[in-house]
């Protein structure tokens, strides 16, 4: 761990301590030190410095909705607009509770992608027809209504392809000097 | 039909109280109307799915009385969604609905 134009710029063992807390964010410094073979100290150490230079920027909680007995329903909504107004209409996306996400594409024309959940499909329709659809800027919007989840997962360290390279190489770097 | 009450139903909304026309849930054409005239112009225009699926689910009816508050129009139109019109039929008698009342409450000026 270096800190370079007060940047923190990571090392090998800092990358294994992220992949251990976002393999269980709740285990003890001892387990993750004793896991990676180091003391947890050291493991206290990183962590802290990680979190105070905004890498690790909280530890939350993945909930199962299907499990609480939630009967929502999800939708991508891909919001074409107006290029000029498009920075406006993100933002009053990002204020609505029921948007869950949102990010901007440029294809042919800018889009907006959001990812939104409701209660039933009248719910969703009442919020897009009354919330999004009179924004100024929308020009049209096309919603898919999610009907069954293969996968869903955070950005992690671990299928990070640079980073697992990284690890990769450094483990068989290791492993070559103890031969 | 006095003027007063026919000038409210001829009036411009706001935006966000403007009809929106959609194909399908969530899936909005980029057509709205803010008026009755404008209503009626969309009509000739629209994709003909949008006035079928809003029709089926009266929500021309519900803007119409409850928006532009005109109760003659919305019930005229409750009586067409019974027709079960499908296509440019449906298309026309819409439009002639609207071109009618449009017409009446044009002519009390």
């Amino acid at each position: 761990m270096k800190i370079r134009n007060n940047t923190l710029a990571l090392d090998n063992t800092d990358l294994k301590i992220l992949e251990a807390l976002q393999e269980d964010a709740r285990q003890t410094y001892t387990a993750i030190g004793k896991r990676l073979g180091i003391a947890h100290s050291t493991v206290y150490d990183r962590i802290k410095r990680m979190e105070q230079h905004g890498i690790i920027k909280k530890y939350t909680t993945m909930i199962d909705a299907e499990k609480t007995g939630a009967k929502n329903i999800t939708a991508i909504m891909t919001i074409y607009t107006d290029p000029k107004e498009s920075e406006k209409v993100a933002e009053k996306l990002c204020a609505a509770p029921q948007v869950l996400e949102v990010y901007t594409s440029l294809s042919e024309e800018l889009q907006i992608i959001a990812k939104v959940i409701a209660e039933n499909q009248e719910s969703l329709h009442t919020f897009i027809a009354n919330s999004i659809a009179p924004l100024h800027g929308v020009l049209r919007i096309r919603t898919s209504i999610i009907t069954k989840k293969f996968k869903e997962t955070q950005l992690s360290i671990a299928n990070d392809p640079k980073k697992l390279t990284l690890i990769k190489e450094t483990t068989q770097i290791k492993e070559e000097k103890i031969k | 039909m006095n003027i007063e009450n026919a000038a409210k139903i001829l009036r411009t909304v706001p935006r966000e109280k403007a009809f929106y026309f959609f194909t399908s849930i969530g899936n909005y054409t980029g057509e709205s109307a803010t008026s009755l005239k404008e209503f009626m112009e969309k009509i000739n225009s629209v994709n003909i799915k949008s006035l079928e699926f809003h029709l089926c689910r009266g929500d021309f009816e519900k803007w119409i009385n409850e928006v532009l508050e005109d109760k003659k129009l919305a019930e005229e139109i409750s009586k067409l969604k019974k027709a079960s019109l499908t296509g440019d039929e449906l298309r026309h008698q819409l439009y002639v609905l609207a071109w009618r009342r449009y017409q009446q409450l044009t002519s009390e000026f």
